[in-house]
């Protein structure tokens, strides 16, 4: 009994470390003061001003975009690449995946510093076009591992029996191959999603100057300092709670949902 | 004539293409940079230099210090929540794994902003600026050190604690001799998915360690203004620094994927 307890007192505790620096901007993010510690009364300034402030809304915005356009490109091409690499030789299965494995393992400053030296050494500028490549070699790699499990589940004979019956290879790779390893995209694709919106190295490096991201953004405020500071940071409160209540109902719906499938199944 | 049959082995060809553009390519650009001068020239000296001074080494020394901490500091906390929820009988355990996994999915600068405020509130923000870093870097990478435990840990058959409790072992020879051993694989893919962002990830050290923490990856950032020839050198041994390491943990796995999309 007393085991028991401690082992509930030690998640619990570990729990609440977890969340004490996000429950605290909560908490704050209904207050008026401007400043962590000192208690005002009850507002939604920081929601206002969240929402009024043409340029951290401009970057919310850019970074969905960014994160949607970087996963959807990473998605088919991740997943092709995957069906392509399937059904080649062994060896060069390897050697392709070995590659594709590069960015997944290594350090993202190596990636970013390298990706933006060629940039400029091939003299490409740096733009959304050169943004989207450095998300998309962060997110590829990790829809192929997603989709190629999912490939070798598969039944191979069903693509044969398609053809066979007088489909044509697309019809049968889109009607008979896809829906069988859909899970596998759809999860990749999520991967994609959540890795592109988390990214500060590569996109830092590859981005236009002009363009920011929550992650810059929010980076460039807190260590290099500008005229308006002190709100700016306090509306991060908000936007760092409502990130975390819609990750909060994501999480309990997909949950939720995932249950009830399983218990249909049965 | 017959149409040549279409042959799905030619799917690969835009990846593989993007691959040798965006991956090989860039690595052999930084490989040439490193080890050429201004003028374009071949030298060593970019790797001479690296070695011979004395500063730059110290940060080496100390990013791997710092990395060292972190990674025995997430294992000490992470093994016992591993160990406790998989072995828990609970029926909704997977919703307290989804509890300590969920922070990771708010934006990574926004999380360690507010680890940053938390800290300003305390008062230690600009004061312990190497304890600020790591207790910074053990919050953010912390998951990563939970979830492949509690997949190896869970892949421990519940057979095998009994039949230890049978031949007589207490709990700590079932922990040593049974627990510890099968759960090998779990740490070794943990204690590398720590130390390497730990050791390279310069939005803790710069946004908590008040700028004042050098960290290898940090150092890369403060060379890619000034020398890219150096960067590219110091960019090539974290490169070497990091495969070396994986392969010698055994490389990666991908059932331990890094945001638990699969679980």
């Amino acid at each position: 009994m007393i085991k028991k307890c401690l082992k509930a007192f030690y998640i619990g505790l570990i729990l609440l470390l977890l969340y004490a620096p996000i429950l605290l901007l909560a908490v704050y993010s209904f207050n008026e003061s401007d400043l962590i510690g000192t208690w005002g009364a009850p507002s939604f300034k920081h929601y206002t001003a969240l929402f009024t402030d043409p340029a951290i809304l401009g970057m919310i915005g850019n970074t969905l975009l960014l994160a949607l356009i970087a996963a959807v490109l990473s998605t088919v091409l991740g997943t092709v690449g995957a069906l392509g690499m399937f059904y080649c030789k062994k060896r060069t299965r390897t050697a392709i995946s070995g590659v594709s494995q590069i960015p997944i393992i290594n350090a993202e400053i190596v990636t970013a510093l390298a990706l933006a030296i060629t940039f400029v050494t091939v003299g490409m500028e740096k733009s959304f076009f050169t943004l989207v490549v450095g998300h998309m070699v962060i997110c590829t790699p990790f829809v192929v591992l997603s989709v190629i499990p999912k490939l070798k589940q598969m039944d191979g004979s069903l693509y044969e029996a398609a053809l066979d019956l007088g489909a044509s290879p697309a019809k049968a790779l889109f009607k008979v191959v896809l829906p069988q390893i859909i899970p596998g995209v759809i999860s990749g694709f999520m991967l994609a999603v959540t890795l592109s919106l988390d990214d500060y190295i590569v996109t830092s490096y590859c981005k236009p100057s002009t363009f920011n991201t929550i992650s810059t953004y929010v980076y460039n405020a807190t260590t290099k300092g500008n005229a308006h500071t002190a709100e700016t940071l306090s509306s991060f409160w908000a936007l760092t709670t409502i990130i975390f209540v819609i990750i909060l109902a994501v999480v309990l719906v997909a949950n939720l949902t995932g249950r009830k499938k399983k218990e249909e199944r049965r | 004539m017959k149409m040549p049959r279409f042959s799905r082995k030619t799917l690969c060809i835009p990846y593989c293409v993007f691959l040798i553009f965006f991956v090989i390519l860039p690595m052999l650009v930084i490989f040439i940079y490193a080890f050429t001068d201004k003028n374009m020239n071949f030298s060593f000296g970019n790797f001479v230099k690296f070695f011979s001074d004395p500063t730059k080494l110290s940060t080496i020394v100390y990013s791997f210090v710092i990395a060292i901490v972190t990674t025995a500091v997430c294992l000490i906390i992470a093994y016992p929540v591993a160990l406790i929820l998989a072995r828990s009988k609970m029926k909704r355990k997977f919703v307290l794994l989804f509890l300590f996994v969920t922070p990771m999915w708010i934006n990574f600068v926004l999380r360690v902003n507010a680890i940053r405020e938390l800290l300003n509130w305390i008062g230690l923000l600009g004061e312990a600026n190497y304890f600020n870093t790591i207790f910074g870097m053990v919050y953010d990478f912390l998951p990563f050190m939970i979830l492949p435990l509690y997949t190896t840990m869970m892949k421990i058959d519940n057979s095998l604690y009994e039949a230890s409790a049978d031949l007589g072992g207490n709990s700590f020879t079932t922990f040593t001799r049974v627990t510890l051993p099968l759960s090998m694989p779990g740490i070794m893919s943990g204690v590398t998915m720590v130390f390497l962002p730990s050791m390279t990830n310069y939005v803790v050290s710069d946004m908590l360690g008040n700028s004042k923490v050098t960290i290898i990856g940090k150092f890369i950032e403060t060379y890619f203004g000034t020398d890219w020839h150096m960067g590219s050198m110091i960019a090539l041994i974290l490169l070497i620094i990091v495969f070396t390491s994986t392969a010698l943990t055994g490389g990666f796995k991908s059932e331990d994927n890094v945001r638990g999309a699969n679980l």
